[in-house]
């Protein structure tokens, strides 16, 4: 083994550096199954509330725009794949501006997500009239069940951008401990875990794209 | 852990990566392509029905999924015990939905003859298996 007890990287409680770097990814695993979990719960209700609601969750999903769902798919893949580049660029001994280059390509693509979650889709629901509770002026077919799905939208969108908000943070924090040089090869436990998170909440809009805008006869004008 | 003794964690060559990528990114186009597609729709019993372009999306999505979990998230090369976690993550949503869909989905089923019931007198005779076992095990 290369490393030794004394290496500042590795604490006491472990016998290696592959030991620590193992036990801090189990770890991170553990909170994400609760986070699964806890859009597992909103993702069951929505399944639930669409079964009993099935029109009106059609032509509610009508109203959101592909195009921009789609686009932000796009942009969440780029970001991710930045997010991997840039833990490679730390296990492989790249520079610590190598490091910093891909963490804030990241938060960019983090940023676009959010400007176009924000700007163009919720701000485009607003002006519609498609916010329940605040400024909800549909008044078309299912109106009752098109404001449920819209409780849902908002909620499941907010939550995730709420993680996406949180991920910034962790980026941000990320890039001023890269520039101070404290990733190396061996020590970068703390881009690991962040990296993991960042791909969860990826994740969840892999599948918030298809449930929300995607399925129920995008085809035609609905069943 | 003699295979990675040099690096924490194994390195993942960045062809991976960037081949992970753009499927991905082709998933993402597929999916958004077969949605303006009717795959129509397959009737099962008398009030449900597979929706073929939900079940596309979703298949698209877990394969998107797996593709992250496994290459992105590292879990292809993590050890047994990481790996036990991811999949027990999923396993208890797996439960949860189960669950909740064989309440949701059953609700209208009394009262009306459905193709398995004539299957009931037969699970009826499966339930009583484990008592006449014990009958002949205690002569």
């Amino acid at each position: 083994m290369a490393h030794t007890a004394h290496s500042p990287a590795l604490v006491h409680q472990f016998e290696t550096a592959e030991q620590q770097h193992e036990a801090g990814n189990l770890g991170m695993w553990v909170f994400l199954a609760t986070e699964v979990m806890f859009f597992g719960g909103v993702f069951m209700a929505y399944i639930v509330y669409r079964a009993l609601h099935l029109p009106a969750f059609i032509q509610g999903s009508h109203f959101l725009n592909v195009t921009l769902g789609a686009t932000n798919t796009a942009v969440l893949i780029c970001s991710s794949l930045t997010m991997a580049l840039a833990i490679h660029a730390a296990q492989t001994g790249k520079s610590k501006s190598t490091i910093m280059m891909y963490l804030i390509l990241t938060m960019l693509l983090g940023i676009a997500f959010l400007g176009i979650k924000f700007t163009f889709e919720w701000t485009a629901d607003w002006r519609e009239g498609l916010v329940p509770g605040l400024h909800f002026t549909y008044s078309g077919a299912y109106s009752s069940g098109v404001q449920l799905f819209f409780c849902f939208y908002f909620f499941m969108t907010g939550l995730h951008a709420l993680h996406m908000i949180i991920g910034l943070g962790i980026l941000t924090t990320l890039t001023v401990m890269a520039s101070r040089g404290r990733f190396n090869s061996v020590y970068f436990a703390p881009l690991e875990v962040s990296g993991l998170y960042w791909h969860f909440v990826d994740i969840v809009w892999i599948f918030l794209f298809p449930l929300l805008y995607l399925i129920g006869g995008r085809y035609g004008g609905g069943h | 852990m003699s295979d990675h003794a040099e690096h924490a964690g194994h390195v993942v060559p960045v062809k991976i990566y960037v081949g992970v990528f753009l499927a991905l990114l082709v998933l993402t186009g597929l999916t958004t392509t077969v949605a303006y597609i009717d795959l129509g729709q397959t009737h099962i019993g008398l009030h449900h029905e597979i929706d073929w372009n939900t079940v596309a999306a979703l298949t698209i999505a877990v394969a998107k999924m797996l593709l992250v979990v496994l290459f992105f998230m590292h879990v292809k090369y993590s050890p047994g015990l990481t790996r036990l976690v991811v999949a027990a993550g999923f396993f208890w949503l797996a439960i949860m939905v189960a669950l909740t869909l064989s309440d949701e989905l059953a609700r209208d089923w009394t009262d009306t003859a459905q193709p398995w019931s004539v299957l009931l007198p037969l699970a009826g005779s499966l339930a009583k298996v484990p008592a006449l076992l014990a009958l002949l095990l205690r002569s």
